[in-house]
């Protein structure tokens, strides 16, 4: 690959008390990549995610961008250009679906009290353009978050339209590169197969580099362009679908020694 | 011994069991309220003269009550292996009535056998007297018993009537009530507008609705009720079902017939009820303040009163010719930019190292800070700049350019300066309600790790609803100094927070009309800290209340008086989606996984690696 990596993690540690949930990773993601990072349960892929978004304490470095993400907190990671999903969908379950999008864009945006108690022609402007962007994004979904269920709380959609939120919400921070935690656990073969096609729309139409943890096979080989293994928080392969799919190590870490050698 | 006893006690049917329960629980709150004090000092209070004081009105509500939740139906009875039949549910009822009642006639003969005043400082021949009606021991253990059975069959049998006839009962029984407590405004307005005749049959000359006002406002407002039961939900759909321009011309309309309202009202009624406006008015304003930490934010503050406080000392400071260190005596106006500026600083300040924790510890924090603020008021450290425990007094009040002055004296004036305080407190909730500030808030509140994942920045977000709340309380402090004339560090003790934040929780958290109609309730009705309400003599026992109505509220209806939509759903999430899923908006992808079957939205923390 050529350049600077987009998101560049070298020697990262993540300690909880005695446990090493991440040990010494070392990741390169370059722009406009797809990569999927699997492994058993437990191996650290979240922790991964969470390292990365300041949300747990890390060591080593993770340089986005050519500059560094440690010590920085959650809210700056993500001004920075790094969004997530999560694993349980955690969306404000009680705002609409409009405003789950619309409150996500807050760090893109600066209209403060003066504005909204003035009520001025910035605040009224500001307020139409994070609106509109909130309907652009959720029209990428179809038809299956907008219209009535704009103003619908996030608490009545179903369980595959509230992964799609997530994304979206995601999505409206503005972000380079998007974490997706799991994005199709507990959708039926149809739906995991149509936001299969949706992570590959979202590289080539919003230019997102994505980083997406996944369990499902089928999808992984679909859309990644690399794959990383994890497994007890240190990485044993990195390379395409095919390359990582015979990988001796890889095979133990999932079948259990000695299933390479029968 | 105790297996005999608990042998028997299985024997008895489960329904005769909860009847028993209940009947002793009514009976064990009859006796707690005799022995509270609270109906012999009621007694002189009249409802309904000469049948009802409020007094007796307090006592009587337990055997009610208690016929009234026996006369519930059990859930699901068609399941049960022997429904209870209406005559059942009758019949428990006026069992728990009775027991209810007889919890009154045992403390009757016990008050008459022994002397308990020693621990029991109510124990005293005048509860006795109350009890029996003045005609004996025997009498009163006689009359309690029927009397609780009595009420416990009209409880039960107002259960089992349809819920249109129990709507029209309910309407008739508050009417009178709400005749008797809201007497003194309602004489006060009358005389106001010259129209005295109106009323005077209504009201006895010493207080009270006679019999025949009673008569016709339960016959009248009955009749209202029937014919008017669906009316308001009709028109209130049609408005909104209403869109754009013509809502908010509906919108505009009720706004400015409620101001106009406002300001007609203060110079129909005599001084004493302008007092009371202004003292709720007061109380809504801090209120409000405090729904933009609380409702808005969802930041437990405990010790709001701090701001209170501090809005009041820098005026006094700023404006008094007695301020014991520095006294510019600047003008009401121009001092209160300056307060504003303090209080946005003393909100940053607490605000700052509380900011950072979470629920439980944020809450007691606050609690600290708020008794910090006004312990340094009371030290002799600072007693140089404000006054120690002598406080700061004579106090001028508000000069209106020149024209007129707003103090104490005239609370008119005051009244007309809160309601226009309160107008900008309403319009600041407002706005930045639905605005980008607003939206973080309420996804601070949702969720606070993803509001901060999703790039908002929590520690400027919750500083800003501080600032916020720390600004409008200090226009209260800045108004009470100029009503009161004095400060003294007395006045912002703890229970001013907790009685705010029992106004904004049983008005309803995160609604502004909620807000509003809590302290126009609790504050107009029962009283503030010291103000006094509607029902004077409440004030001894307030407190009392006010904590039986927060139990109350948070066990029948936790998002309080008039909730705000989404905290109503915060509380009864699985309720709503029930709803929500009865009503078919359930939006469920055909085919899904099994887990959208029930709602899987979940707050715990993310499962880790």
């Amino acid at each position: 690959m050529n350049g600077n990596p987009l998101l560049d993690i070298r020697g990262l540690t993540v300690e909880f008390g005695g446990l090493r949930a991440l040990d010494g990773v070392d990741i390169q993601v370059h722009e406009g990549q797809i990569v999927s990072v699997i492994g058993p349960n437990g191996a650290g892929k979240t922790t991964l995610f969470n390292a990365i978004t300041a949300s747990v304490e890390a060591t080593g470095e993770i340089l986005f961008e050519g500059r560094t993400l440690l010590g920085l907190d959650a809210n700056q990671v993500t001004s920075r250009g790094v969004a997530r999903t999560f694993q349980n969908v955690r969306l404000f379950a009680n705002m609409t679906v409009l405003e789950n999008v619309m409150v996500s864009q807050h760090c893109r945006t600066k209209q403060g009290t003066f504005g909204a108690l003035f009520y001025t022609k910035a605040f009224r402007r500001e307020e139409a353009e994070i609106r509109a962007r909130a309907e652009e994004i959720l029209g990428f979904f179809g038809t299956r978050l907008i219209g009535f269920r704009l103003d619908q709380p996030a608490a009545v959609l179903s369980y595959a339209n509230r992964r799609r939120l997530e994304i979206a919400r995601a999505m409206a921070t503005q972000p380079k590169l998007l974490l997706l935690d799991e994005p199709v656990a507990g959708m039926n073969p149809v739906e995991s197969a149509e936001l299969t096609g949706l992570i590959g729309r979202l590289r080539e139409e919003w230019g997102f580099t994505i980083v997406v943890i996944e369990h499902d096979m089928e999808v992984v080989r679909e859309v990644s362009d690399r794959v990383i293994v994890l497994d007890h928080g240190t990485m044993i392969a990195d390379g395409d679908y095919h390359e990582v799919s015979s990988d001796p190590r890889v095979i133990e870490a999932y079948l259990g020694q000695g299933a390479t050698t029968k | 011994m105790t297996t005999t006893a608990g042998l028997l006690i299985r024997r008895v049917p489960a329904a005769w069991r909860r009847v028993v329960r209940i009947g002793a629980l009514g009976a064990l709150g009859q006796v707690f309220i005799s022995l509270s004090g609270m109906p012999v000092r009621l007694d002189v209070r009249e409802i309904v003269v000469p049948i009802l004081s409020l007094g007796y009105l307090v006592v009587l509500a337990a055997p009610l009550v208690v016929g009234v939740l026996l006369g519930r139906r059990p859930e699901h009875s068609g399941f049960l292996a022997n429904p209870p039949s209406n005559r059942d549910l009758v019949i428990g009822a006026t069992t728990g009535g009775l027991m209810a009642g007889g919890g009154l006639s045992i403390l009757a003969l016990l008050l008459a056998g022994f002397d308990l005043r020693d621990p029991l400082i109510n124990w005293s021949p005048q509860l006795l007297e109350f009890l029996s009606f003045g005609r004996g021991t025997g009498a009163g253990f006689i009359v309690w018993l029927v009397i609780g059975a009595g009420l416990g069959m009209v409880g039960g049998t107002l259960r089992l009537a349809t819920s249109r006839t129990q709507k029209v009962i309910m309407t008739m029984a508050l009417t009178v009530v709400a005749a008797a407590i809201l007497e003194s405004l309602v004489v006060d307005l009358v005389e106001g507008v010259k129209l005295e005749a109106l009323v005077e049959w209504m009201y006895a000359p010493r207080g009270g609705v006679t019999l025949l006002g009673a008569a016709v406002l339960a016959i009248v407002s009955g009749v209202l009720s029937f014919v008017g039961q669906g009316r308001i939900k009709t028109v209130q759909a049609r408005v909104q079902a209403m869109e754009g321009p013509k809502r908010t011309r509906v919108n505009l309309t009720l706004i400015a017939g409620v101001g106009v309202v406002m300001i007609l009202l203060p110079l129909l009624v005599g001084k004493l009820t302008n007092e009371l406006l202004a003292n709720v008015g007061l109380f809504v304003l801090l209120a409000l303040g405090l729904n933009v930490v609380v409702g808005l934010a969802g930041i437990l503050d405990l010790g709001y009163v701090a701001f209170f406080a501090v809005g009041s000392y820098s005026t006094a400071v700023l404006t008094a010719a007695t301020s014991p260190r520095i006294a510019p005596e600047l003008p009401w106006f121009v001092a209160l930019i300056l307060v504003i500026f303090i209080a946005i600083l003393v909100g940053l300040f607490i605000g700052a190292p509380v900011i950072r924790m979470r629920g439980d510890y944020l809450a007691i924090v606050t609690l600290g800070f708020g008794e910090i603020i006004r312990l340094l008021f009371l030290s002799d450290w600072l007693s140089g700049w404000f006054g120690g425990s002598q406080g700061i007094t004579a106090i001028d009040g508000v000069d209106v350019f020149g024209l007129l002055t707003v103090d104490g004296t005239n609370p008119r004036r005051v009244f007309y300066l809160v309601l226009f305080f309160c107008a900008i407190a309403i319009y600041i909730s407002w706005r930045l309600e639905r605005s980008r500030l607003g939206r973080a808030w309420m996804a601070v509140r949702e969720d606070e790790p993803v509001a901060e994942a999703m790039g908002i920045n929590t520690v400027n977000v919750k500083l800003m609803a501080f600032v916020v709340g720390a600004v409008l309380g200090s226009f209260g402090g800045a108004i009470f100094v100029a009503k009161v004339g004095s400060v003294f560090p007395t006045s912002f003790l703890i229970l001013v927070s907790i009685i705010i934040l029992v106004v904004v929780i049983f008005g309803g958290m995160g609604n502004i009309f909620g807000v509003i109609a809590g302290a126009v309730v609790l504050i107009g009705v029962l009283g503030g800290p010291k103000q006094p309400g509607l029902l004077v003599e409440f004030s001894e026992f307030k407190l009392l209340i006010y904590g039986a109505l927060l139990v109350w509220m948070m066990l029948a209806r936790p998002e309080g008086l008039i909730p705000s939509a989404r905290r109503s759903r915060e509380l009864h999430q699985e309720e709503f989606l029930q709803d929500a899923w009865l009503r078919g908006e359930i939006d469920t992808d055909e085919s899904n996984d099994p887990q959208t079957a029930g709602p899987t939205q979940t707050t715990d923390s993310d499962g880790g690696p």
